[in-house]
């Protein structure tokens, strides 16, 4: 464990823009985001989470796959992949394990996804603990923790003036080299140990026998009503570090055009319209239901994890408070019938 | 409140013993301070869950299109007035609706208690006597509840509603006269800066489209944005253009059908103005036409009626 104290670390990020592409939380209206910065002033580290996850660095909202031009009789195709060396400072431990789930997804034995793991493999994060979780946080109910180091290769831990760096790669330790930061002392040991200790969740969510239960409810009557009052609007997904589903499309004009990859949400009816019309998920029941199926079944039947990490973004920015951790209590608390269609 | 409480549970329990309907639309507790969420209650005894507060911002005559069964619904004005015009759209039928009117004094906006707590966690909050108490971890503060309302709700002309079969409790008092001093500002800019300024907040739209299906109104089967052929506007948002002209079409969309109830802004994650653009075409279409919509049943939408291409001037007073 290392020492620095805010006013270097601030110095620190001015040396970092010279090389890496830095990403930090900026304050944006009423809110935060992550935002390439030009100056380490810009930075507030004194946030809760920001508005927007900082997977729109890796896997931005919409992004050029390659770009193509009708010459000659021939195509010329540019390939658009983003190879800069980039940080994310900040970023909380809720953020990061969810890079581990998106890795999952864009990087497994069916499928590589060139442009997420050039960006992913350039990026180097840098945590900042939860002093203070939110009353809507719940990243301990799925493994997580307020200074879980899990994803990250530098965790900060902010004690007043000064930051406890715990040093948790190479990656990270390479970051840090030529600072030649000295070793936490005893006392600001001491000082990160009360702060981990002070930063409670004060909600827990039950998920024992979660998947269980979801395995055998697709066709329950429980899905007739718990979607009723979602408008079907994607602020739940645009705002979640899990969710990763989008759609590829191509804008062109004259000879020339563009491929680009833009976000999508199973909340949409556009997401699921086949060409004929037809639409396997005709109303909100069966998107809803997606949407629970997605994270709390299906991504542990393929990649043995639940896609959600507890940050309570969906529940903050839902526009008529449809809260996850509710509609997962009143799916625990709901008898099990198997499923008759 | 209270009061209002217990009135919605016992007129909503009525109706559904009774089987005058089959559902009552209304509000419940939220999960979160300062917050009340929409409620379906279907059973005579789950009426208690109902509930009215100041957290009752969502409109919840989105919930009534179409409906195949008879419906009862707690209305606020603007819902009352979103339901008028809804009625006139054809998308619902008078007869099988029950509207349960509530005088409504305001809606708190949540926004605005952040900005006032400035980084402090709001954790319990109550409305008593005009003050709202805010409760945090070791802070408690009382505000002003004028200070905290949606500036909707402070310009609101119809807090009681215009439609109604039951009505809660007494009207509230009605501000006299509508004023657009919130729109002054953005008429005096040069085309120029109106641009500037649109431009920099929908620099922050992620599509995610929650205003559009937040909003009443906005129930086209297939909205231009999602149409891929013609494709009238990018579906990536490497363009703010895009986001501008999004936006500026659906306002325009909603010009007389608009009752500026604000569920649109309210429900932006990204806490976009779209108020500016909504309530500059209300005022543009009440001065065009002498048209305010969602106050009668009677009037004509203007951009509803047939247009006389000839002699357009023959346009009176109510729009007709």
């Amino acid at each position: 464990m290392l020492l620095v104290n805010k006013g270097q670390f601030t110095d620190w990020l001015n040396q970092l823009i010279q090389v890496y592409q830095v990403y930090a939380p900026v304050k944006e209206d009423d809110y935060f985001c992550f935002k390439k910065i030009n100056s380490g002033d810009q930075v507030t580290l004194n946030y809760t989470n920001s508005k927007v996850p900082p997977k729109e660095v890796l896997f931005p909202r919409s992004e050029k796959l390659f770009c193509y031009r009708y010459e000659n009789g021939g195509v010329q195709l540019t390939e658009q992949i983003d190879e800069s060396k980039k940080i994310i400072v900040g970023l909380r431990p809720c953020d990061a394990k969810s890079f581990l789930l998106l890795d999952g997804v864009f990087n497994s034995d069916k499928y590589h996804d060139p442009y997420y793991l050039t960006r992913r493999n350039n990026t180097v994060l840098v945590g900042l603990g939860c002093n203070q979780p939110a009353a809507t946080c719940f990243c301990t109910s799925l493994g997580g923790g307020p200074f879980a180091t899990e994803g990250l290769d530098l965790l900060l831990v902010d004690i007043g003036d000064r930051y406890v760096v715990e040093v948790l790669t190479d990656r990270g330790r390479e970051l840090l080299s030529g600072l030649e930061l000295p070793a936490a002392d005893q006392e600001a040991q001491e000082a990160a140990r009360r702060v981990k200790e002070g930063a409670a969740l004060s909600t827990q969510v039950n998920l024992e026998g979660l998947k269980s239960k979801l395995d055998v409810i697709f066709y329950d009557p429980i899905w007739d009503l718990i979607h009723e009052k979602c408008l079907g609007c994607a602020a739940c997904t645009y705002t979640c570090p899990t969710c990763h589903c989008f759609d590829i499309v191509d804008e062109a004009e004259g000879n020339e055009g563009c491929r680009i990859r833009n976000w999508d949400a199973c909340m949409f009816p556009l997401f699921t319209l086949h060409g004929s019309g037809h639409n396997p998920r005709p109303t909100g029941k069966e998107r809803f239901r997606q949407r629970v199926m997605h994270k709390f079944k299906y991504f542990v039947d393929n990649f043995n994890a639940i896609a959600c990490v507890g940050c309570g973004r969906c529940i903050i920015n839902c526009p008529v408070n449809l809260d996850i951790r509710e509609v997962l209590a009143e799916i625990q608390g709901s008898e099990v019938r198997s499923d008759k269609q | 409140m209270n009061e209002l409480t217990r009135a919605i549970q016992e007129t909503a329990q009525k109706l559904l013993q009774n089987k005058e309907v089959e559902l009552v639309v209304g509000f419940a507790e939220g999960s979160l301070p300062l917050r009340n969420t929409p409620c379906f209650v279907r059973q005579p005894e789950e009426a208690q869950r109902l509930v009215w507060g100041y957290g009752c911002e969502n409109n919840l005559a989105n919930y009534l299109r179409k409906r195949p069964e008879k419906v009862a619904v707690v209305a606020k004005g603007c819902d009352s007035r979103s339901i008028v015009e809804l009625i006139k759209e054809n998308q619902i039928d008078r007869d099988k609706l029950v509207v349960i009117g509530v005088p409504c004094r305001g809606t708190i906006d949540r926004k605005k208690v952040t900005r006032l707590l400035a980084g402090k966690e709001l954790l319990k909050a109550e409305v008593r006597d005009g003050q709202v108490v805010l409760i945090g971890k070791e802070f408690g503060e009382t505000v002003p509840l004028e200070q905290l309302l949606y500036d909707t709700c402070l310009n609101c002309q119809h807090p009681n509603p215009v439609l109604f079969d039951i009505m809660m409790g007494e009207p509230v008092p009605v501000k006299e006269t509508e004023c657009f001093a919130d729109v002054a500002n953005f008429e005096t800019k040069t085309p120029a800066e109106k641009r500037a300024y649109l431009m920099q907040e929908l620099s922050r739209c992620i599509r995610c489209y929650a205003c559009r299906q937040a909003c009443p109104m906005c129930f086209c089967e297939e909205c231009f944005v999602d149409c891929s052929m013609p494709q009238w506007l990018s579906k990536s948002s490497l363009n703010v253009q895009d986001n501008v002209f999004f936006q500026a079409v659906r306002a325009l969309h909603l010009a007389g059908r608009c009752v500026d109830c604000g569920a649109c802004d309210r429900a932006c994650p990204m806490g976009i103005d779209l108020r500016t653009l909504t309530r500059k075409m209300v005022k543009d279409v009440q001065e065009l036409f002498g048209y305010t919509a969602g106050v009668s049943l009677d009037l004509k939408p203007p951009l509803a009626a047939p247009i006389n291409t000839t002699s357009p001037a023959t346009f009176n007073q109510d729009g007709r």
